[in-house]
């Protein structure tokens, strides 16, 4: 292996590491004590790593990982997440003791499966490593502790791993179709190979029945049945990982496959459109009667998860940057509604929504984080929420999908309420009993800011990052750079007016 | 329009902006509630003073937009920075840098608990309602235009009367809910024009369809901050639980808002559809004239009784604009201005009343005014000025809007004329109680009269009552040029060419 072939592999070879010294951890007794350490030095470790390994563009393995331009973006958001993620599992209090080690040596390797998955470029590479995402997250669900009220646990996790199997099932067949078509499973040979024989029934069959696992992941309509349940029955750490960064994983490889079917897929994007309302409709309107706030959170993900997929139905390069910046954002503005979920719940039970009453008062960074992350969720500017879905409905009305824009917005005025409903109990409200304040120790806090700034930061100037995810996109769609959609549309004359 | 060149220099109107912001990160940071109050109160007066150096290098003489910058913001989704004001602009900015210390100062001790979130709430607002008057970006007006919604929620939710919650979310879904069809709207201007530049907007040869459905989302939106007859309701449930500062923040700058996008999108973007909708708008404002007297006449909550009579007036206001000549539409602005000015005024005045007498009731105020002379002849000036008395500053906004009603439909002015006389039945209604009514009351002998301080607060409202009542003009001159041009865009060709070219 050369050097800069090791390089490329290095945020992957960190994390391996730091899982193998957390298997090494969980054979003691003493897991309880190094596991969260070892975890967080991973996590450091392993985003310097992504950093530096950041300019790589190699091929390694065959053919079947690529770290370029577009992958390696993912990663560092990815292991950010992953210590976001750590942050906010703080001591893990719902989770039993003994098995703490074996608890963050799960995640580290669900991390490391997303890593792979974003540069795999070989279909059964990409099979396996969505397996091995997916396969720790299905026993981190019932590892949450036992007690009378909470016995849904076990339940959960069958209906994630059932569902979550049957869903690769379906992708698998629908990866056959591609290689009985193309006779290849590498993503880069298959492009050409595809694209004559995109307007058969086949091809868009194959391509929509592999983009099942991945809606499965994302909890789109009608792959959405585990999310409200798994939020709800895992502990409140591990619903906020099984919320947020898988998410990312699976638009990474959704844009990496929708890039191989070009823009002018017509019955695909229509397939699409019709799954992004069903599934905003069908989110917004349960969302609205649930009193359990990670319910809500569950529906109102499946609705964003729609939002996501407008920038799949524009296809263009606007698009899938639209729909990456969306659920990078969407990560932040989640983690900020579990970090509260997750230090408000006493004892690490569940919340209701009336159970944030009062928070103002018990913990005003808490409250300043929730109502900042459910306004970012209900896409009022200044915060992320609102710049995603800017982008994503300006890429869709751009190829002309006026009726799903009008849907899309009809959605967010329908979100407002419920989303309201979390505010005032948190704001407004007044408890009458537990009004003790909520000591945050010095993690909680980071992390509250980290995602205060965050969620500021993308929604007031998204530049810089948005520049970074074009340029990634671009380089990946089959003909090259296309054009910036307003030339598409109406050609501009030259400003006449030089910008400072 | 010419398109927008960056005037350089320093950037006035950034500063302008992003100052409260700047003093709210300071107040979020100072200790002790009394620090805070006079910070506050000391940085919105330099604020005021501050802007009213916009008056010294403005040019009242050319309608295009001054002090313009112009900087790159998100190229990725072709997103500029830029301000830029005009005549009206200039004038709703000084309106709302004189406005809020009043606003401190009314809160002076009738905001007791979490003080420092209620400044730094007011600071916010201040931030976001320039940036609306001055952005010339249409995203970066809808990112300061909807800013405001959460600030404000705060302000009614928190601090409000007893159905304060239930006020704070209609205000927050009525207004989210027409704002989001405007995002549609602005995209779908891009994609027509290739910028959010809003003077690129203007003058455009949009289809006739365009023209109506843009026009249509427009309306929606600001028909709800106006806000205009059907969609009102949230505005006396939002006025009758906000506390003083935030109901004259809400009257005499939010409401503005609405108007001001009438004048600053629809008339110049959508002339065509304009043309076709003003009839019914005129209709829409006269009912609106007529239903906010008959209801402000039934009240006996004081702040109802102000919010409603806010409805009529703003009738007025929008009757001006889709009068669609150059009487109205300066008429109009004149009663924004004067609106802010009055209504401010007198939810202040309503706000003292409340501070010492725990009651908002018509009834229990009644015969206060013998206890209080001072502030019985201060109320009796704004009770006037809310009438369009002669002399006071209400009395040349309406009549030029009057005046320029005549032009289009002597039968709508007609229908109007009796809003004028229910303003002066309910205003001099409230006064009469107020200041000569009943002697069945308990004992008001204790109360005192205005302080300092209150005195302080309605004393440059009242000075502007009768400045503009008795001399006009210098308002007028800052925004005749500014207007001239809004109308000229509504009625001139440019107009006539999109009906040509389809």
């Amino acid at each position: 292996m050369e050097a800069s072939q090791f390089l490329a592999f290095l945020p992957e070879t960190v994390l391996i590491l730091g899982a193998l010294a957390l298997f090494v951890v969980s054979l003691g007794d003493s897991g309880i004590l190094y596991a969260r350490p070892v975890s967080l030095v991973t996590a450091v470790a392993s985003i310097l790593a992504a950093a530096v390994s950041s300019g790589q563009d190699a091929v390694l393995f065959d053919g079947a990982f690529r770290a370029d331009g577009f992958s390696q973006w993912l990663k560092v958001v990815m292991l950010v997440g992953y210590g976001l993620v750590l942050l906010l599992s703080g001591g893990l209090d719902d989770v039993r003791h003994e098995i703490h080690a074996e608890y963050h040596l799960f995640l580290a390797a669900s991390v490391l499966g997303l890593c792979l998955l974003v540069s795999a470029v070989e279909l059964i590479t990409l099979l396996v490593c969505l397996e091995l995402a997916s396969f720790p997250l299905y026993l981190l669900v019932p590892m949450r502790r036992e007690q009378s009220a909470q016995k849904s646990q076990m339940e959960s996790a069958m209906k994630y791993m059932m569902f979550g199997i049957a869903a690769n099932g379906v992708m698998l067949f629908g990866m056959s179709y591609l290689f009985g078509l193309t006779g290849t499973t590498s993503l880069p040979a298959m492009m050409p190979k595809l694209a004559p024989q995109l307007g058969s029934p086949l091809a868009i069959a194959g391509l929509l029945l592999t983009f099942a696992g991945l809606y499965y992941k994302l909890a789109i309509f009608p792959f959405h049945f585990w999310a409200p349940d798994v939020y709800q029955g895992a502990a409140n750490e591990t619903a906020g990982l099984i919320a947020s960064l898988p998410k990312i994983g699976a638009v990474a490889v959704l844009v990496r496959f929708s890039s191989l079917a070009g823009p002018d897929s017509g019955g695909i994007a229509g397939v699409l459109a019709v799954l992004a309302v069903l599934s905003m409709f069908y989110g917004n309107l349960i969302a609205l009667v649930q009193t359990d706030l990670k319910r809500l959170l569950g529906f109102s993900g499946i609705a964003h998860a729609g939002y996501a997929l407008l920038g799949f139905v524009a296809a263009d390069e606007p698009g899938y940057t639209a729909s990456l910046f969306y659920i990078t954002s969407y990560v932040l503005m989640v983690l900020a509604c579990f970090v509260v979920i997750c230090r408000v719940s006493p004892d690490g039970t569940n919340l209701s929504i009336r159970g944030l009453a009062g928070l103002h008062r018990r913990s005003p960074l808490l409250a300043v984080t929730l109502v900042v992350g459910v306004f970012a969720l209900a896409g009022l500017p200044p915060f992320a929420g609102f710049m995603g879905k800017l982008a994503l409905l300006k890429s869709a009305l751009a190829r002309g999908y006026l009726w799903l824009v009008l849907l899309a917005v009809l959605n967010s005025a329908i979100a407002i309420y419920y989303y309201l409903g979390v505010v005032r109990s948190a704001c407004f409200g007044e408890a009458g009993e537990n009004q003790s304040p909520i000591r945050l120790d010095i993690g909680t806090r980071i992390l509250c800011v980290l995602l205060l700034v965050g969620i500021l930061g993308l929604g007031v100037a998204p530049a810089a990052f948005l520049d970074t995810i074009s340029s990634s996109v671009a380089r990946l769609l089959p003909n090259g750079t296309r054009p910036a959609m307003a030339e598409q549309v109406h050609p501009v004359p030259a400003p006449a007016v030089v910008l400072r | 329009m010419p398109p927008l060149t960056p005037t350089g220099g320093p950037p006035w109107l950034t500063l302008l902006i992003f100052a409260p912001l700047a003093a709210a990160l300071v107040a979020s940071m100072l200790r002790g509630e009394r620090a805070l109050r006079v910070w506050t109160l000391l940085f919105t007066l330099i604020e005021a003073v501050a802007s009213l150096g916009l008056l010294w290098v403005f040019d009242p003489g050319t309608a295009r937009f001054q002090l313009v910058e112009r900087w790159r913001w998100i190229p990725a989704l072709n997103l500029e920075y830029a301000l830029g004001v005009d005549g009206v602009s200039v004038l709703l900015i000084l309106l709302t840098t004189l406005v809020m210390p009043l606003c401190v100062l009314a809160s002076w001790t009738y905001i007791q608990t979490r003080v420092r979130e209620f400044l730094i709430c007011l600071l916010l607002m201040e931030t976001a309602m320039i940036g609306v008057f001055c952005a010339l970006d249409f995203v970066l007006f809808f990112v300061f235009w909807e800013a405001m919604l959460i600030p404000m929620a705060l302000l009614i939710g928190v601090w409000g009367g007893a159905r304060r919650v239930y006020a704070a979310l209609k205000f927050f879904i009525y207004t989210m809910a027409g704002s989001v069809l405007l995002l549609v709207a602005i995209i779908a201007l891009y994609l027509e024009t290739g910028s959010f530049n809003i003077p690129d907007m203007m003058g455009r040869p949009y289809s006739p369809t365009f023209q109506l459905w843009v026009f249509g989302a427009f309306f929606v939106s600001f028909a709800i901050k106006v806000p205009m007859f059907p969609f009102h309701t949230w505005l006396p449930a939002a006025h009758v639980e906000a506390p003083t500062a935030g109901s004259v923040i809400l009257a005499s700058i939010l409401l503005k808002m609405g108007t001001y996008g009438f004048l600053r999108f629809c008339l110049p973007i959508t002339p065509y559809a304009t043309k076709v909708f003003a009839p019914w708008i005129l209709g829409l404002s006269v009912v609106a004239i007529l239903y906010g007297g008959f209801t402000a006449l039934a009240q006996t909550d004081l702040k109802k009784l102000v919010a409603y009579s806010s409805v009529g007036h703003m009738g007025f206001a929008t009757l001006g604009i889709f009068s669609l000549t150059r009487a109205g539409l300066e008429g109009a602005t004149l009663v924004m201005i004067n609106h802010g000015v009055t209504t401010g005024a007198l939810f202040i005045s309503v706000g003292i009343i409340y501070e010492r007498l725990h009651s908002r009731d018509l009834g229990a105020s009644a015969g206060l005014g013998k206890q209080m002379p001072v502030f019985a002849a201060l109320l009796g000036l704004f009770c006037l000025s809310s009438l369009a008395f002669p002399g006071t500053n209400s009395f040349i906004g309406e009549f030029l809007v009057l005046a320029g009603g005549f032009q289009v439909s002597t039968g709508m002015v007609i229908c109007a004329v009796p809003g004028v006389v229910l303003a002066a039945a309910y205003m001099l209604r409230m006064l009469q109680r107020f200041a000569y009514g009943g002697t069945d009351n308990p004992d008001h002998s204790k109360i005192p009269d205005l302080g300092i301080r209150e005195i302080v607060a309605l004393a440059p409202l009242a000075c502007l009552v009768l400045w503009i009542g008795l001399h006009p003009q210098p308002v007028v001159h800052l925004m005749e040029s500014s207007v001239a041009n809004i109308l000229q865009q509504a009625t001139g060709p440019a107009g006539t060419v999109a009906l040509v070219s389809h």
